[in-house]
């Protein structure tokens, strides 16, 4: 189990009172404390920790948000905020001590400005909620995370989401103008607007991926673009995950940027065709899933400076499709991955590195290793093209063992992953999930300069305190006594 | 998921299948998105993974059903738009039909919403009893405005008298049990499931499958002794006579597929459907004779849009210059994955076919749902009917008597798929049909 900071005691001690001071800022509905409500809200989507918070609240408005915050800051309460509960990194954990803050009432598109391709929306309105209120008039938000049916925006504000097609269009911080937040002490500040850039310091560069330590968004405003024309997806399958890796590097070293480059292995083939239906080739033992934009005559010409590249790796199978209902099922699969691999195993933990893109084919050859020497099978699932790497570690939950040696693999994944060159990050955050590596990443004084940035804003470390940062020394002694 | 039974737990067959349900499930919440209550309603405990995670923890603690786990599995619609959206494919239906078991025998609900659900299980079952009932509360339809209060007892109350229906249609002749010999060379012989609701509320469903069928050349029988398929028993956690109905229907379809033969046992309540499609599930701890009747009749089991498209259909009337607005159920579209089949039906019957924005989205209706849970139901219903309205069709059509009973009585004329497929295939024109 993970460790947390010890509870604190006089929280504890008070519970029934902060309940019912809760009780007094929101409707019945917006407060949960009876032990068995709790329990589902014990977790996200990293389910193998868990611990029950003191209370959920579900507010409506930023008013609402702004009172609980200045109550629980007053009253030395911790605060856990949650979107749609779908972080693999345990962003989202509660605390024993903590109240989560539940931002999936808040979930209202306020105004889409087409003339300024802007759109103001709800810290609780999904991914593909905003999308779809634009796509009628031939708009799109671009960020597109695999769990982009659920996840909500607030919390794709605070990881710094990518998906697949960010390869082309950046991740969140690149498609953001604006922020309403709450501070600690319930002051409501409005940052950027709805143009691009803003006087003074980036606090917007600031606050994305910021794991909901610096505030609690409520709203957000994007920037929407305009569908391209057309797009086509073509699938390759290679003998091997190093023919592929290289493959990869050889397409992104030739200059092309194509929207989308994902990588399958074949357990995830086989995992996501049982899912999707999509044509997945079976026989290879690794996919390319490569996609391109544009008008037909700019399709067809990157299509085929595509297939040439693909053509001297020695491809099993390349297949373009032939139609919109085809490219649909291919992504169907691809988004529907993570969960597809339950399929095959129980229980998976989904690893987040990223290195360059040179380095795959042989951090590809080495994971293997490193699974044959463990004994758990990975299925490889991930953005190729940015070099964001999704082993997923299959272990199964119910036998502890198993989970040990798949956390302690993950961790030597990541370790790999920084000593190429790359990150322990790629667009889940670190949570609790990563928080124990970040000292392979930074050093001790780099690590407390990121401590005071929090503290500027949250003196108290209400806000998600057990994230991020490895436990500080007493914190951890006092757990461990 | 990690889960804790211990071995002495497993041994119960009911929770051994709701174990192999929960360690499928990898907590991704994907399936949150696309539920309406949570949609809704913005708490992950009326989401079909907080619905998980609950009866994950009763099953495990093995305690009684508790008031406040009741309340948030009651709301759930087993609509199953969670299983369509499931990448792991978690079998929630079974998980929850589990906990509606388990809720039924280890909890006691208040006295009224015993008598109320007890009442609903005996009575919508029985045609002749529920047409008597119908007619005895046609006068009081009038004064479902004036039950004051917003009670759950008053709320239910208005719901159960708007739904009633206006006039009572007297019972049909295929209401009763016998042989509709197919028109020319016979090609095929089926049976079909007459039902129980429908054929009181809205009997010229059933009348346009049989001619529609017969005149295809196909024989259609409807045995003696079929009934209703158990369904709404079911839903409700009512266990024994689920599986008395079950029992039934299998002894009748089973009979007839070993004498004449059978091709295929058509549905035109999709509800139904997906009930007797699981027969086999059902039947899974019963003895082997009996779980092999099950299987075989489930394996028959086809929507007639399913068997429609398998045996063909085309036209005889010119098209109709008439906009559709087809609404998906959510027994076809979840619970059976049937989606392309009406659509494509009624577009070859020369219809021009729309879809409403949000077609996932259950209407509100869910068996007893709309009687039991009106609030939700309401807003569903609205929800609805204002995305349909926004495709601008003269109609709707939909594959389910729940959906069709539910989204009447507004603007729009609601019909069954079949009617209108009848309709162009020679049959008369639907009941409100303009045109």
């Amino acid at each position: 189990m993970i460790r947390q900071p010890p509870p604190k005691p006089d929280v504890m001690a008070r519970r029934d009172s902060i309940v019912a001071g809760l009780r007094a800022l929101l409707p019945e509905s917006g407060v949960i404390a009876e032990p068995i409500r709790l329990k589902p809200y014990e977790t996200d989507g990293l389910s193998a920790y868990r611990q029950p918070p003191l209370a959920v609240v579900l507010p409506e408005t930023t008013e609402q948000v702004a009172a609980i915050l200045r109550f629980c800051h007053e009253n030395g309460v911790r605060i856990v905020p949650r979107g749609a509960g779908t972080s693999l990194s345990g962003g989202a954990l509660p605390m024993q001590d903590a109240v989560v803050v539940g931002m999936m009432r808040m979930n209202q598109i306020l105004d889409i400005n087409f003339g300024d391709r802007t759109a103001v929306v709800q810290a609780g309105v999904t991914n593909i909620g905003i999308t779809n209120a634009v796509a009628g008039a031939g708009f799109f938000y671009a960020p597109d995370p695999s769990s982009q049916l659920a996840c909500m925006i607030g919390g794709n504000v605070n990881m710094n989401s990518g998906g697949a097609h960010c390869l082309k269009y950046g991740v969140t911080t690149n498609n953001l103008l604006g922020l309403k937040i709450v501070t600690i002490d319930g002051e409501v500040i409005d940052i950027g607007g709805d143009h691009l850039d803003a006087a003074g310091y980036d606090w917007l560069g600031l606050l994305t991926g910021s794991e909901g330590q610096l505030a609690v968004i409520t709203e957000v405003t994007v920037r929407i673009l305009r569908s391209p024309e057309g797009a086509r997806a073509m699938l390759v399958g290679f003998r091997s995950n190093e023919i592929a890796g290289a493959c990869v590097d050889a397409i992104i070293s030739s200059g092309i940027i194509p929207v989308a480059l994902e990588f399958m292995d074949r357990p995830a083939i086989h995992a996501c065709e049982a899912f999707a239906h999509a044509g997945y080739p079976l026989d290879a033992e690794a996919m390319l899933i490569i996609e391109v934009e544009g008008c037909v005559e700019e399709q067809d010409r990157l299509l085929g400076q595509i297939t040439e590249i693909c053509n001297k790796f020695d491809p099993i199978s390349l297949k373009v499709s032939q139609s919109a209902e085809e490219s649909l099922a291919i992504w169907k699969g691809r988004k529907g991955a993570f969960g597809a691999v339950g399929r095959i195993s129980p229980d998976y933990l989904c690893m987040d590195g990223t290195i360059p893109t040179s380095r795959l084919p042989d951090v590809l050859r080495r994971i293997q290793e490193m699974s044959d020497s463990y004994g758990l099978k990975v299925a490889n699932i991930f953005h190729a093209g940015d070099g964001n790497l999704h082993p997923l570690i299959m272990f199964d939950a119910n036998d502890p063992a198993s989970f040990h040696a798949a956390e302690t693999f993950g961790a030597d994944i990541l370790k790999l992953c920084v000593e190429v060159g790359g990150c322990l990050t790629g667009e889940h955050g670190v949570g609790v999930e990563k928080r124990d590596l970040m000292p392979v990443q930074f050093q001790a004084h780099e690590l407390d300069q990121q401590r005071r940035i929090k503290s500027a804003f949250d003196p108290d470390w209400l806000l998600n305190p057990s994230k991020v940062f490895p436990l500080t020394e007493p914190e951890a002694a006092a757990q461990a006594a | 998921m990690q889960t804790s039974f211990t071995a002495e737990q497993l041994r119960d067959p009911d929770t051994a299948v709701s174990n192999t349900v929960l360690r499928t499930c990898v907590h991704c919440g994907f399936c949150t998105a696309t539920c309406p209550t949570f949609v809704l309603l913005g708490d992950e405990l009326d989401s079909p993974r907080g619905r998980i995670y609950l009866i994950k923890d009763m099953l495990e603690a093995g305690r009684p059903a508790t008031e406040d786990v009741v309340r948030h599995i009651d709301r759930c619609l087993s609509c199953l738009s969670c299983m369509t959206t499931c990448p792991s494919g978690v079998n929630y239906m079974h998980l929850v039909d589990h906990a509606r078991a388990y809720i039924e025998r280890t909890y006691r609900r208040p006295p009224a919403e015993r008598f109320l659900r007890r009442v609903l299980g005996v009575v919508l079952p029985r045609p002749r009893l529920l047409r008597a009932l119908l007619s005895a509360a046609r006068p009081a339809r009038p004064l479902a405005g004036l039950i004051p209060g917003d009670s759950m007892l008053a709320q239910r109350l208005r719901a159960m008298l708007r739904l009633a229906p206006a006039t009572v249609p007297a019972a049909s002749p295929t209401e009763r049990p016998g042989v509709h010999r197919a028109q020319g060379t016979r090609k095929a012989r089926v049976a079909l499931l007459a039902g129980c609701a429908q054929q009181v509320v809205d009997p010229a469903i059933n009348e346009a499958t049989i001619r529609l069928l017969t005149r295809l050349g196909v024989e259609v029988v409807v045995p003696q002794g079929a009934g209703c398929c158990g369904g709404l028993n079911h839903h409700m956690g009512q266990h024994d006579p689920a599986m008395a109905l079950a029992r039934a229907n299998i002894d009748a379809w089973s009979r007839e597929a070993a004498g004449e033969g059978l091709d295929a046992v058509i549905i035109n309540a999709s509800g139904c459907g997906t009930t007797v499609k699981d027969y086999g599930f059902l039947f899974r701890s019963e003895p082997d004779a009996w779980r092999e009747k099950a299987e075989k009749v489930a394996a028959l089991a086809l929507d007639i849009t399913e068997f429609l498209t398998r045996f063909g259909y085309a036209p005889a009337r010119p098209a109709p210059d008439l906009t559709v607005a087809y609404h998906a159920a959510c027994s076809l579209q979840h619970g059976q994955q049937i989606t392309g089949e009406p659509k494509a039906l009624l577009k070859r019957a020369g219809f021009r076919v729309v879809e409403p924005k949000e077609p996932h989205l259950c209407c509100g209706s869910a068996g007893t749902y709309n009687l039991l849970q009106p609030t939700i139901s309401h807003r569903l219903r609205a929800r609805k009917l204002e995305n349909l309205k926004a495709t601008q069709p003269d109609l709707v059509a939909a594959g389910n008597i729940g959906c069709i009973t539910q989204l009447a009585g507004d603007s729009l004329p609601v019909v069954h798929t079949v009617e209108l497929l009848d309709w162009m295939a020679g049959g008369p024109r639907p009941a409100g049909i303009p045109g």
